[in-house]
């Protein structure tokens, strides 16, 4: 089976946007630019998450869900404050093949069931967003690592598989955005416990990381934003017109990039996870 | 009021993103609608049946909708008549899944489950992932018969051997004839039917309108054959 590579795009309002440790967000640009870039450059899949995710934001996210399912045929996720079966049918309408579902499920873990009954289970994806705790053990958090929840990861990850989850998105709060690497014992727990397709997400800097993401945390797919934003920042030609007036552009302007990181396009990254002996579908 | 039909008919079962298979005819210039209304489906010059879900479901709704005769008098026109995912394991004559349904027996064989919990521990210490999600590759298939290549004439007889394909499913046809398996994949060791068909009927168990360009081509060569006017999948 090949090893999935899915970039992963932050969206807030119409923009691309990427949260930075201590920084707060940083607007890169549109959205549909960069989801084409990927498209175009080898993606497997694309992660949509509407990191406002409140109720008049959605409209926004629909349209862009809209507007990249009628352009680019690969399959979409998409998530960002999804709560109830009529929103998940509103993002599925839109084009979405998948949804992703944190805050809704802790919530009320038999929302987990409910969706996989209506809609298949391979329609939903739970999103665990995980910080280490002093003593050892991983806590789910909602809202982009803001609200703790005092639940367990790997017992939440068992449990929302036994109640239909079709994947597992986990991310290390603690690593996203940090280049740092993944946190691969979190991903290996998870991805040998589970009978259903893991995604690692959050810290990767260099290809190294990716790879390790898989060969030693045992991941089926690897979902990834700074690794890539970055290379594309530098690859897409954009017209001031795609920016709005909102966030933080400063850095857009000077040109730089995010030092801890490697800006690497994603061919780059499939080659070097060919060459360490991992099975990916190949660039066109 | 529709003056006339779109040309290809998707099958509303309300199940799996109908949406995007949609998307892809009309980006290769094919009308498509996503309807139940046996009128608009049998005035269409193709008929595809898609969806991600259960089996038992899809098919009550096709009962419930009054779409089971309907899809069967279509396939028996000789138009084309294509199953996408759910869409093939429907065109079986029955499933395994939560107890024994009755698919639409358009193709003889039936639907059955990846890997038992109790096969998986023998294959691998780890346990394969079930959905299958993610790109694999399909290939022909070397049958018996006169054939020489069992994709030619259908949408699939450019794609070279070895063509990922975007795959999100649990079960997989069994086609009780060997003539009616066109192509297989291979998941976890396990090499299974991922293309069946005779005749005007084709059922692909990948999505090819989310696998990119080269699945895109599959809904291209159906716009051209309906352009030449030929009834030939």
């Amino acid at each position: 089976m090949t090893v999935r590579i899915i970039p992963r795009l932050d969206i807030k309002g119409p923009n691309l946007v990427k949260g930075i440790h201590l920084e707060g967000l940083r607007v890169l640009g549109k959205p549909e630019a960069f989801a084409r870039h990927y498209y175009e450059n080898g993606a497997d899949e694309l992660l949509c998450i509407d990191v406002v995710a409140s109720l008049y934001g959605r409209n926004s996210l629909l349209d862009l869900v809209e507007r990249t399912a009628s352009e680019i045929f690969i399959p979409l996720c998409v998530g960002g404050g999804l709560r109830s079966l009529d929103d998940i049918r509103q993002v599925l309408r839109a084009g979405a093949d998948k949804v992703t579902l944190n805050t809704a499920a802790l919530n009320n873990p038999l929302f987990i069931q409910d969706a996989a009954e209506t809609f298949g289970s391979s329609t939903i994806v739970i999103a665990i967003e995980a910080i280490r705790q002093p003593s050892g053990h991983y806590e789910c958090f909602t809202d982009s690592g803001r609200e703790a929840t005092g639940v367990d990861v790997f017992e939440w990850a068992a449990k929302a598989e036994a109640l239909g989850a079709g994947e597992l998105l986990v991310t290390s709060v603690d690593r996203e955005g940090t280049g740092r690497g993944f946190d691969v014992h979190l991903i290996k727990v998870i991805a040998e416990a589970a009978s259903i397709p893991v995604i690692a997400h959050g810290g990767a800097g260099t290809i190294d990381h990716v790879v390790e993401a898989v060969m030693k945390g045992e991941a089926d797919a690897v979902a990834l934003a700074s690794l890539f934003h970055y290379e594309a920042l530098n690859s897409i030609t954009f017209d001031e017109a795609d920016f709005g007036t909102e966030g933080n552009l400063e850095f857009r302007k000077r040109g730089v990039g995010f030092s801890k990181i490697d800006a690497t396009p994603l061919p780059r990254v499939k080659e070097a996870m060919s060459d360490a002996g991992i099975y990916v579908r190949p660039v066109e | 009021m529709m003056s006339r039909s779109a040309q290809v008919a998707i099958i509303d079962h309300s199940l799996g993103n109908l949406y995007s298979v949609r998307q892809a005819c009309k980006h290769v210039g094919l009308t498509a609608a996503i309807t139940a209304d046996p009128t608009e489906v049998n005035g269409a010059e193709a008929l595809i049946l898609p969806g991600v879900g259960a089996f038992g479901d899809a098919m009550r709704t096709l009962r419930d909708r009054d779409l089971v005769s309907v899809i069967r008098s279509f396939a028996a026109t000789g138009k084309p008549t294509i199953g996408v995912c759910l869409g093939l394991q429907l065109f079986m004559e029955g499933s395994e899944e939560f107890g024994e349904h009755e698919g639409l027996g358009l193709i003889p064989g039936n639907v059955h489950r990846f890997f038992s919990r109790a096969e998986s521990r023998q294959i691998s210490e780890r346990l394969p992932r079930v959905p299958q999600v993610g790109w694999n590759t399909i290939h022909r298939s070397k049958t018996i018969g006169c054939r020489n290549d069992p994709w030619r004439f259908t949408p699939l007889e450019n794609l070279p051997d070895g063509t990922f394909m975007y795959f999100v499913h649990s079960y997989y046809v069994l086609p009780r004839s060997e003539t009616d398996i066109l192509g297989t994949t291979t998941y976890e060791g396990f090499t299974y039917c991922s293309v069946a068909g005779r005749g005007n009927i084709l059922g692909v168990q990948f999505h090819p309108e989310r696998s990119g360009e080269k699945g895109l081509s599959v809904y291209g060569h159906i716009a051209e054959k309906l352009r030449g006017g030929s009834t030939n999948v």
